[in-house]
């Protein structure tokens, strides 16, 4: 008798657990939620209904938010650099750092461990702390060349900062695809020799395709980080040319004197979108590969 | 093998050195330049430097901007590492260990902050804060007296500096969580049966199985949440506040980069540098020292 009242007893206690850590959770979920649905409600109010209570829904969708930011504040412009310059640095990363780790993982010659070490130290370094160095750096090379040929190239140029991020990306990537490198079996390359093909071969058409897993992990961290960063590119594009974060910074520092509430608001919208569609599509590869994965910031 | 050894050396070469010149070019030259310049009195435009050994770190020890800045940055690596650190362990632990439905859906939204670029977030919680028409202010309200003037969660300087750690934990909890929870998900689950069977409860477990068999993870966290909060703190002012009001929200980074950028005073900014990663460094260092256990196997 007294044991079936313990187990009673036990049982409700467990049901007031279950409840409180359901209510827990779901106040956690709602922080969460709730700001980044409220910028997509704020996205298509007009701006005479920013000055109510802000928890009321829009009246009707005002289209004319996403307009305005696309074509006055530039919002479209600044995206098509995005894509320009994320896509770029990608595609340098992969075909600079792919067969440098692969070098590294799966030949032996002299100085290899005096490379790995080189790489490794890398991990080290934060963007954060190099930001001014790198400005000024290409600042001399500009005053250099307005010297000599009378023009600049370095600071303003997407196509140097897309290699600025390669570069700043390049010690943890080839961390990663180096260990991927390491695990696979070394038939594969034997077979390919006896096949009779050379070195550049085996790479290309054998090892580079094995490695496509660890290449998506390294696509998708560095989507991340390529698109959503502003300190680099705020610092080496001064000029007309930004990127859609530096742009939407730009944007709600005018919105705090024009009071265009929703024209920041539809361009908070388009530079989250993104990536927010990204994570939707691929968040399970995404957590997953993130418990290899580094420090963000 | 094929191909003779000249062949060989070639091809690791070819494949070697675009990402060795590249990291050299972008990453070490700056990094020694950083060390470099903080021995210079430097304008930056002007090409005259002038060596002058270690007077901008005299200067520094003396700036009470700095100081400030250095006590801000403490206060939010102590804040947000607790409560992260506890919420994200709490969180973990439930999600691994509670089973009910709809935990996946739990687990993708707790992330969604991580991937968020830190200038939505800081556009996000600008509107969050916002005195008059602000969701927190506005949602406060319901519970105080219509003339209620709201809290300048922005605006006063005693405030602004917890307002900023929120953000930054609110950011962080969804990439420690997933973090702890791949750990723990390594647990095997014979051991909370068997100490279930003696009567420990879930308080006893955590304590007694989970957070030792963690530790290690924990540990390294620790490392990343000294060196991400330094950085994220710079990227959220700097988006954010600007460091005001009056300087009290200016953090290690944001002060550095204010006197190399605004202020033109490289040397002078790049000795903060230098501290800055010194400092990291050391309290890195200091606290895996302390936080040293042995490790239990399973």
């Amino acid at each position: 008798m007294d044991s079936v009242h313990a187990s009673k007893e036990n049982k409700r206690a467990q049901r007031w657990y279950k409840f409180f850590v359901y209510l827990v959770l779901i106040i956690l979920a709602i922080t969460i939620v709730v700001p980044i649905v409220w910028v997509f409600m704020a996205s298509v109010k007009s701006n005479a209904e920013f000055y109510g209570n802000p928890w009321t829904l829009p009246k009707h969708f005002e289209w004319s938010n996403f307009v305005s930011a696309w074509t006055t504040a530039g919002m479209g412009r600044y995206l098509g650099n995005s894509v320009f310059v994320t896509a770029l640095a990608l595609v340098l990363l992969i075909v600079i750092a792919l067969p440098a780790s692969y070098v590294l993982a799966r030949f032996k010659f002299i100085g290899q461990k005096f490379w790995n070490g080189y790489f490794m130290v890398g991990l080290f370094i934060n963007a954060n702390y190099i930001v001014v160095p790198i400005f000024l750096m290409l600042l001399g090379g500009d005053q250099f060349l307005q010297r000599t040929v009378g023009s600049t190239f370095f600071l303003n140029n997407l196509w140097v900062l897309a290699l600025v991020y390669a570069a700043t990306a390049l010690p943890f990537t080839i961390y990663l695809l180096t260990n991927y490198f390491r695990t696979l079996p070394q038939s594969f390359e034997e077979a390919a020799y006896i096949d009779g093909a050379g070195y550049m071969k085996t790479f290309i058409s054998v090892m580079a395709p094995m490695a496509r897993p660890s290449i998506v992990t390294v696509i998708l961290f560095n989507f991340l980080s390529f698109w959503n960063e502003y300190i680099m590119a705020l610092t080496l594009i001064p000029g007309a040319n930004k990127t859609l974060p530096v742009g939407l910074l730009n944007l709600s520092a005018a919105q705090k004197s024009a009071q265009n509430y929703g024209q920041l608001y539809a361009g908070l919208v388009i530079v989250m979108l993104p990536t927010l569609i990204l994570y939707i599509l691929v968040q399970k590869q995404l957590t997953k590969g993130m418990t290899v994965g580094g420090v963000k910031g | 093998m094929t191909g003779s050894n000249s062949a060989r050396t070639r091809f690791i070469w070819l494949c070697l050195s675009p990402a060795v010149i590249l990291m050299a070019i972008f990453m070490l030259y700056p990094v020694v330049s950083v060390f470099q310049m903080s021995l210079y009195k430097w304008g930056g435009y002007s090409p005259d430097k002038q060596f002058v050994g270690l007077d901008n770190f005299k200067i520094l020890a003396g700036d009470m901007n700095f100081i400030r800045s250095f006590q801000n940055t403490i206060l939010l690596i102590v804040v947000v590492t607790v409560f992260t650190l506890a919420f994200a362990l709490v969180f973990a632990a439930i999600l691994t260990r509670v089973k009910f439905k709809g935990i996946g859906l739990f687990r993708v939204i707790f992330y969604i902050p991580n991937i968020l670029s830190i200038v939505v977030i800081s556009a996000m919680f600008s509107a969050i804060y916002d005195p008059t028409q602000g969701l927190l202010n506005s949602f406060l309200r319901l519970f105080h007296p219509a003339n209620w003037a709201g809290i300048q969660w922005l605006g006063n300087e005693k405030i602004v500096i917890f307002s900023l750690a929120i953000t930054l934990i609110w950011q962080a909890i969804g990439y420690y969580m997933v973090m702890y929870m791949s750990s723990m998900a390594s647990i095997p689950e014979d051991l909370y049966e068997s100490s279930a069977l003696d009567g420990a409860g879930v308080l006893k477990q955590f304590f007694s199985i989970t957070l030792p068999l963690t530790w290690s993870t924990i540990r390294t966290t620790l490392t990343f949440f000294v060196i991400s909060t330094i950085n994220l703190s710079f990227l959220l002012v700097t988006a954010m506040t600007g460091g005001g009001p009056n300087g009290s929200t200016e953090v290690f980074l944001s002060y550095m980069y204010k006197q190399a950028n605004t202020n033109s005073a490289y040397g002078y900014g790049m000795a903060i540098g230098v501290v800055v990663f010194g400092f990291s460094f050391i309290l890195s260092a200091v606290l895996q020292a302390i936080t040293k256990r042995d490790i239990y196997e399973f």
